[in-house]
């Protein structure tokens, strides 16, 4: 079933009355989007992506074409309140996102805002802490945690709300490698453990081969959607397009090329040694 | 080859005598030489940022000392200004301390503050606009009005026009697109190999550092852990990923070939090494003509 489905949507950050030929930074984009799915979209600054994000909660409403979550318009004022609680949104840096001194408070904040019961409020921010992995911190202060640590905790204040699906706009673009990890694992244990959907803007393709499915952005567009493996075999496309592959598709591709015999394009470092290893031997 | 910059047990302790003292730098001793292109990565609270804080007198140490073609940097601590414009320094987000009117302003600043005037001023203007691919109508515009990227070539830019020997850049590469890495990264590329300067890059892209540096600065837990040639540092994946590093992709597969008994050489760098390693190889046991 479709939680999610975005029905060739057109929008333009300029106003048409003023500039008719402004151009559109998301044009034309259809994508259906399955409860409990775990779908990547990647490709590079100003492809639309980020605008395609905030149409999913209704922070920005299409010019053309509709957006329906769980069913609703999201271009019906009434339902909007209700669909920002189904859908929760991290933004790039932790540090524009969180508002409190301590972390529990941090994470109370979404749940205060609806009017929630202070005791329901405190089981769901222990719930919301436990799931990613920072209740031991709950009475730290946000400012002195590590990068990875803080979008943690702006993931637990989105869970707080208990959203269907979490849209994530480059949650880990300023984290280090380790900070990288803590997320992304944190990530797939709400999607496969408690069903959450979820949507993951990525410059970075070893998160997005983790994905059940890939959407590839380019000027407003979809250029193509599918599987990991189906998207990344792709490399000569995204490689016109500038766009990253990861170094094990890369260099299977290119073995191949050479004239290798590679049944497959690999996605992982160890998909790639085991068939390199059959090549080789 | 003569060295630009020593480090000699080089300490420092943030809020000594508190009871938040922490020390961030223990102990480094180091020699960089000129004309180099070190690497320096290590996880978030290594050390690393203190360390590069340190090498322009932003920071003073706790103890140890700084020497800069072989003087101390902060035997004259009225002169540390001067030390400044030799030893150059772009932050993380720098796009966010563009503040002229104009681009051509923006970059002018610091070259200004040195003492540049007239021809001369607009000479090294420009050759920064031309180094980090400003185009030159772009001098003109508001520097807000650049793109992120843009923005960002433009705050390196009015680093590169003080001319600074050494040019230390804290992860310039942070938050952009592939596409936008691989241009600023062939930029500072492009840089060093014309100008000839010391370029100290800080990153947390592996397959970046991998990339472009001739030797590699590890730093763990406010120590110095690896100072050696990339390939050398890369070679060592289980060392790097038991203090929250890791290898390039392209590096542990080689490894694991290695591993599993083909011949293939340790600290493989980069895809383009990988394929002509392999595919001769291949040649060679004639699976490929």
């Amino acid at each position: 079933m479709e939680f999610i489905s975005i029905q060739d949507v057109y929008f333009s950050y300029g106003d048409p009355s003023e500039d008719p030929n402004a151009p559109n930074a998301v044009d034309g984009v259809s994508l259906e989007i399955r409860k409990g799915e775990f779908v990547a979209v990647i490709g590079h600054n100003g492809c639309g992506k980020s605008t395609l994000a905030k149409h999913l909660n209704a922070m920005l409403l299409p010019d053309r074409g509709k957006v329906y979550v769980d069913s609703d318009d999201t271009a019906d004022e009434n339902k909007t309140f209700e669909i920002r609680e189904k859908v929760g949104l991290v933004l790039q840096n932790p540090d524009n996102q969180l508002v409190a001194s301590i972390v529990e408070e941090d994470v109370a904040f979404g749940p205060e805002n609806l009017g929630v019961e202070p005791s329901e409020i405190r089981k769901r921010v222990d719930k919301a802490l436990k799931a990613v992995g920072m209740y031991e911190y709950r009475l730290h202060a946000p400012h002195k945690l590590s990068g990875g640590q803080k979008q943690r905790i702006a993931i637990a204040g989105v869970l707080a709300i208990q959203p269907q699906c979490i849209v994530l706009d480059e949650p880990t673009a300023m984290l280090d490698p380790s900070g990288r990890s803590e997320v992304m694992n944190t990530l797939l244990k709400l999607n496969r453990e408690m069903g959450i959907t979820v949507i993951l803007i990525t410059h970075y393709m070893e998160e997005a081969v983790l994905a059940d499915r890939v959407a590839v952005m380019d000027s407003g567009r979809v250029l193509t959607s599918g599987t990991p493996r189906e998207v990344f075999s792709q490399v000569e496309l995204l490689k016109k397009h500038r766009l990253d592959v990861p170094q094990a598709a890369e260099l299977a591709f290119r073995l191949k090329g050479c004239g290798a015999d590679i049944p497959q394009i690999p996605l992982t470092a160890g998909e790639c040694v085991k068939i390199l290893g059959e090549v080789l031997s | 080859m003569s060295e630009i910059l020593e480090l000699k047990n080089l300490s420092f302790v943030y809020g000594k005598g508190t009871p938040f003292e922490k020390r961030a730098v223990s102990n480094v001793s180091l020699k960089i030489n000129r004309g180099e292109l070190v690497g320096i990565i290590g996880h978030t609270g290594s050390g690393k940022s203190t360390l590069a804080q340190m090498l322009n007198g932003l920071i003073k140490p706790t103890s140890g000392e700084v020497l800069l073609d072989g003087k101390n940097i902060w035997d004259e601590p009225k002169k540390i200004r001067s030390v400044r414009f030799r030893v150059g320094m772009v932050f993380q987000y720098p796009e966010y301390q563009l503040f002229e009117e104009t681009v051509y302003k923006d970059i002018a600043f610091g070259a200004i503050n040195k003492g540049l005037s007239g021809e001369e001023l607009d000479r090294a203007v420009k050759n920064a606009a031309d180094f980090t691919s400003l185009k030159p109508e772009l001098l003109d515009k508001s520097p807000f009005d650049l793109s992120g990227g843009e923005k960002r070539r433009a705050a390196i830019a009015g680093v590169i026009a003080m001319d600074p020997e050494v040019l230390i850049l804290d992860e310039p590469t942070a938050g952009l697109d592939p596409m936008g890495r691989e241009i600023l990264l062939s930029q500072i590329v492009r840089y060093h190999k014309e100008k000839g300067n010391t370029v100290l890059l800080v990153s947390h892209s592996m397959e970046d550092i991998a990339r472009v540096a001739d030797r590699v600065i590890v730093m763990n837990s406010s120590e110095l852990v690896m100072f050696d040639k990339t390939s050398e540092v890369f070679a060592r994946g289980d060392e790097l990923e038991s203090i929250g590093l890791r290898v390039p992709q392209i590096t542990k597969i080689m490894q694991s070939l290695r591993l599993g008994g083909i011949s293939v050489p340790d600290g493989v760098l980069t895809v383009d090494e990988a394929v002509s390693i392999l595919s001769a190889l291949l040649k060679k046991e004639g699976k490929i003509w």
